[in-house]
């Protein structure tokens, strides 16, 4: 399955209310290690399995960005049960991806 | 085991690649971080011959695929050590693999030097940044400081006043280094205050940064500057540490090398931005990849 494209009106659903842990991929069309990023990304939410993948794009959601202090992209958070238990800043590598959801 | 592995896939590394493919040699690249290095920060180049612009990324990508399409293989590891074991050299990484090649080229590049403050790394995302374009749109309307007094401080400074309530110039001298042309056009921004023969000696803030504590050099005197932005401009640091045993290394820890890439070690070259070297620039360090690859290939023979 690709990454669960989410807005500031879908967040809650299908984020905070996940029955599963949710890797979210805060990202922008100019960034460049975004783009190096994304694809890495979409290869896990692919193989996900027992979590799940989402990505917000910030130029669109500027409130979810400011919401969850987003300073930087590519940032990625790992939320469970609502709330974010881990994040990291920059381009990693999918096996340190995988630590980051499993924690 | 491969004719040649080459540590770090920024523009020198990939050059090399793609040189060292074409001549015949099977080519490993070990990578940290991501391929491209520090230029996927860029986001226009306008001085790469051929190339009128392009992003850092579109560069990166473009290379990158040109290496793989030679038969480039890369790994995402941290090279943490080379051993030279009879004439093979032996590349350890901190996952704890090994990979042997019939030899090597150290082409790590050089990363954004840090202040060195406590907490510095915990809040880099939360309010600390060494690139103004990547994460400046993030501090919109905010209050931020950029330290540094170079070209790079002084650009970002420019950049940030675009968009910021107010911008703070922290640098440890009252001269910049950075052009005058740049000081002069920054001088005229309204919302931009100079703060100078000061050091940036403390970083504030639990979840994200809140404040910074400066302290000045002539009385040492220390104030709290309120701001949610802090960006890091002083320079660059070079990461070779772990080549010591192979490479002599400068004071500032650059590899010590000429401009035929030769580190002094049979089989071990260097190339790019982790070289001592006059000029660090994307056209230099591809230059360096091509000079490396060539003398390592030949060095087979």
């Amino acid at each position: 399955m690709a990454a669960v494209k989410v807005t500031a009106d879908t967040f809650e659903q299908e984020v905070l209310k996940s029955e599963v842990p949710v890797l979210v991929d805060f990202w922008a069309p100019w960034c460049g290690p975004c783009k190096m990023l994304s694809p890495v990304v979409e290869q896990l939410a692919d193989e996900a399995d027992g979590f799940k993948v989402a990505s917000v794009n910030v130029d669109d959601e500027m409130d979810l960005a400011e919401q969850f202090g987003i300073s930087a992209i590519p940032c990625l958070v790992v939320f469970e049960n609502g709330q974010e238990v881990r994040r990291s800043t920059g381009v990693i590598p999918k096996e340190q991806i995988l630590n980051l959801i499993r924690g | 085991m491969k004719d040649l592995i080459i540590i770090g896939a920024g523009p020198a590394g990939l050059t090399a690649a793609v040189y060292a493919l074409r001549a015949g040699r099977s080519v490993l690249l070990l990578e940290a971080k991501n391929y491209g290095g520090q230029i996927v920060n860029t986001p226009e180049i306008e001085n790469y011959p051929g190339l009128k612009s392009v992003s850092g990324f579109d560069f990166a990508q473009a290379l990158y695929e040109q290496a793989t399409g030679f038969g480039a293989e890369l790994v995402y590891e941290k090279a943490c050590g080379i051993e030279d074991r009879n004439g093979i050299k032996a590349v350890l990484t901190e996952s704890g693999h090994e990979y042997e090649g019939r030899a090597v080229i150290i082409a790590t590049g050089a990363k954004n030097r840090p202040l060195g403050l406590p907490r510095e790394e915990e809040l880099i995302g939360r309010g600390i940044s060494y690139c103004a374009t990547c994460d400046g749109m993030f501090f919109r309307k905010k209050d931020v400081a950029v330290c540094g007094g170079g070209n790079t401080a002084l650009e970002d400074a420019f950049f940030l006043s675009n968009y910021c309530n107010k911008v703070y110039v922290i640098h440890r001298r009252d001269e910049f280094r950075g052009s005058a042309k740049d000081l002069e056009k920054l001088k005229t921004r309204p919302n931009v205050e100079f703060v100078l023969n000061a050091n940036v000696t403390d970083l504030i803030g639990d979840a994200k940064l809140t404040a910074v504590e400066v302290t000045d050099k002539l009385t040492g005197e220390k104030r709290e500057i309120p701001v949610s932005g802090l960006f890091v401009a002083i320079g660059q640091i070079p990461d070779n540490l772990a080549f010591t045993g192979v490479a002599k290394l400068d004071g500032s820890g650059y590899i010590e090398a000429g401009e035929d890439c030769r580190t002094g070690t049979p089989g071990v070259y260097t190339a790019g931005d982790c070289r001592t070297k006059e000029v660090r620039q994307l056209t230099t360090a591809a230059a360096d990849g091509a000079v490396a690859a060539l003398a390592a290939s030949s060095g087979l023979e």
